[in-house]
């Protein structure tokens, strides 16, 4: 094929995936709007614009800045989080079982909350979170290490993945033990656990949007060099690619974005998990956009599963871990049966 | 390697000495492990008081041995080594080292109706505690794990089974049981949650010879069944184009060794819980001690059985007198292990 004719078909390829970028950009706007307008109290938009910009103190106002604002943006936040993490995880093991909880996150945090509950008289959530993301930090880099020490010049897929499920197995054991010993923390335990954005604070946002942002940067820097590990190693390496950089890389991303996510929101690692499967028909497997579109179906995702949540079961509201597995899993088993899976 | 070939009939097997070795070493140290088990209970037993009880009709201990502890040392044994061997077929069908029976449903969907159970039967609606009591739980979780199991399977099939969906399938449905099964335990009495957590974790307190049973029954027709489908789970490790071009036909094989797995779990998984780990790590450390290409199959069985009696040993001994879920310490003791394996492979 000659240059010329090669050069239109790039140039649109690369406007129908700005195309799509755009169309997920917006659809995260609408569910922005949708979770700050929603919930057991509907505001009106007009109601909530002007509380965002004129705030008068009145009980809208108040439910829009203290409860929705924070809870919104939690949810974008874990969202574009667990997403992108999940593409890494996925793209670095090479294993559409991966999911960002491989690392070990998820068992770390609840390991490390349900300890600091019993062991150090831990009482507020705030200090549960702070002691959840050491957690799902420490754990995850035993597991890279493990990983690590066990392949051959740098982690390999299959080493970090057994590793990973070992010592979630082993910190999973400990803390059912513990919680099978102390009632207290089995209360707290079990409601983080179902996953949540909810009552969270917007002292909470804050404690974790460093980490997260710190993992996105990291996460895009990461893309090309994925790129070229997905030809193989061999073809990487010949590419000139520093591979356990590469690997290293992407796994401090990982564990920055779904550590952070997990510690604030609970159990919902298989956010990261279903998201680049949904992706990936639509990016191709081009990281530099499968990335991204990871990130914006995550959030989009999250924030409506959350709305759903709600307003499903009033007076009460459904936990978004729950929603999500109801609406998102079997919308993911729909996706793979009428296409063929794109393959890693 | 030295291998001597063995034939019965149509059917013929490369034995490998290394690996005839290893299973007599493993299944005397499973013996082993259930006598030490078999020592503990409300009245102390020495090692020989057990070996009499046990074969001497007419010892003192006989009846409590008989009734009592050698069902519950029973029961771990071959439900650790049903988990094992549904573990190693499902890796090998896969071609994954992360699947376990969760992905095929099983014990995902055994935990869901069983905590819906416990958490409905207690406190709040008393009513549905009398249905509990007639089902009772292991007739619940097995509805649940051969649902969950049909849910799965049902969903993958289109045209033929692809491992690839079928894995991906699982992992979608396993999300959904998994998040039911935590927002069932936020609805409960936080009572009723401890006493799931008991059974999700996996427990062998109390098991008599009625667990014993269809664990040893589904053993006993499913081994030779899936040692006569080796061939085929060696050759559908090429992928199902080579397979077919091999002579296998790849839909029936893999169909018949699937529900092989799927009802090994489900019976495990109904007498003793899900208990975790024993499926996933016993087919990887069986895999790394015998070196070969595949989860061997016997080999992944006895290991499954070693682990989950010598985890029962410590889980009744360790915080004596609390007994901890026998699934609490599989994980504790098989993890280290699996990644001393990983470790040691390192070179």
């Amino acid at each position: 094929m000659s240059a010329t004719a090669v050069a239109p078909r790039l140039l649109g390829v690369r406007r129908r995936r700005l195309g799509v970028l755009l169309a997920l950009l917006a659809s995260v706007a609408v569910a922005v709007v949708l979770s700050v307008t929603i919930g057991s109290k509907s505001v009106p938009l007009a109601d909530a614009w002007h509380a965002l910009t004129a705030p008068t103190g009145s009980e809208n106002d108040l439910v829009i800045r203290s409860l929705r604002l924070p809870r919104t943006a939690l949810g974008v936040l874990a969202g574009l989080a667990l997403g992108v993490a999940g593409a890494l995880m996925q793209g670095h093991t090479r294993n559409p079982l991966a999911d960002p909880g491989l690392l070990g996150v998820t068992q770390g945090a609840a390991f490390a909350m349900v300890a600091s509950i019993i062991l150090l008289g831990a009482s507020t959530l705030l200090t549960y979170i702070w002691y959840g993301l050491a957690g799902a930090l420490v754990a995850s880099v035993a597991v890279f290490a493990l990983g690590m020490v066990g392949g051959r010049g740098g982690p390999t897929p299959v080493t970090l993945a057994l590793a990973g499920t070992a010592v979630s197995a082993l910190l999973y054991a400990l803390t059912s033990a513990l919680v099978l010993l102390d009632e207290q923390a089995m209360d707290v335990f079990r409601f983080w656990q179902a996953g949540s954005i909810a009552s969270r604070g917007a002292d909470v946002v804050w404690q974790v949007l460093p980490f997260v942002v710190a993992g996105l940067v990291l996460a895009l820097v990461n893309a090309p060099g994925l790129n070229a590990l997905s030809l193989g190693e061999d073809v990487a390496r010949s590419l000139g690619q520093n591979i356990p950089l590469t690997r290293t890389i992407g796994i401090a991303a990982v564990t920055l974005l779904s550590g952070a996510a997990v510690a604030a929101c609970g159990s919902l690692a298989f956010v990261g998990l279903i998201v680049p499967h949904l992706a990936r028909p639509l990016s191709g497997t081009d990281h530099r956009w499968l990335l991204p579109y990871s990130g914006l179906i995550g959030a989009a995702l999250l924030l409506t599963a959350d709305v759903i949540g709600r307003v499903v079961a009033p007076p009460g509201e459904l936990e978004v871990g729950v929603v999500l597995a109801l609406l998102g899993a079997p919308f993911f088993v729909f996706l793979v049966r009428r296409r063929k899976p794109v393959r890693l | 390697m030295t291998a001597l070939p063995l034939r019965v009939g149509v059917a013929s097997w490369r034995v490998r000495l290394r690996g005839v070795a290893l299973t007599l070493t493993g299944l005397v140290l499973l013996a082993l492990l259930m006598a030490l088990n078999m020592r503990i209970g409300d009245i102390a037993m020495t090692l020989s008081e057990v070996v009499t009880g046990t074969f001497d009709a007419g010892s003192a201990a006989h009846f409590v041995i008989m009734e009592l502890r050698l069902p519950r040392a029973l029961t771990g044994a071959l439900v650790g080594a049903a988990l094992a061997l549904s573990g190693a077929l499902i890796q090998s069908i896969a071609r994954n080292p992360l699947a376990s029976p969760e992905i095929l449903g099983v014990t995902t969907g055994a935990s869901v109706t069983v905590v819906a159970g416990l958490v409905a039967g207690g406190g709040v609606y008393g009513g549905v505690s009398g249905l509990l009591a007639t089902l009772g739980v292991p007739a619940l979780a097995l509805l649940g794990g051969l649902l969950g199991a049909a849910v799965v399977y049902g969903l993958a099939w289109r045209r033929g089974l692809d491992g690839y969906r079928l894995v991906l399938v699982g992992i979608g449905v396993a999300a959904v049981f998994t998040n039911v099964k935590f927002w069932l335990l936020t609805v409960g009495d936080v009572n009723d949650t401890s006493r799931a957590m008991v059974w999700i974790s996996g427990s062998l307190n109390g098991r008599g010879w009625e667990h014993v049973a269809p664990t040893a029954l589904a053993l006993a027709v499913l081994v030779p069944l899936t040692l006569l489908g080796t061939r085929s789970l060696d050759a559908l490790r090429f992928g199902d184009d080579t397979v077919t071009a091999l002579g296998v036909r790849v839909n029936p094989a893999r169909a018949l060794l699937i529900l092989a797995a799927v009802l090994l779990a489900a019976v495990a998984t109904a007498s003793a819980g899900p208990i975790a780990f024993v499926a996933l790590a016993s087919p990887q450390i069986a895999l790394r001690i015998v070196g070969s290409g595949r989860p061997p199959l016997l080999c992944s069985a006895i290991v499954g059985a070693v682990l989950t009696t010598g985890a029962d040993l410590i889980a009744r001994t360790a915080f004596s007198p609390i007994e901890l879920p026998v699934g609490i310490v599989t994980a504790v003791l098989g993890a280290p292990y699996l990644i001393h394996l990983i470790w040691r492979s390192r070179k």
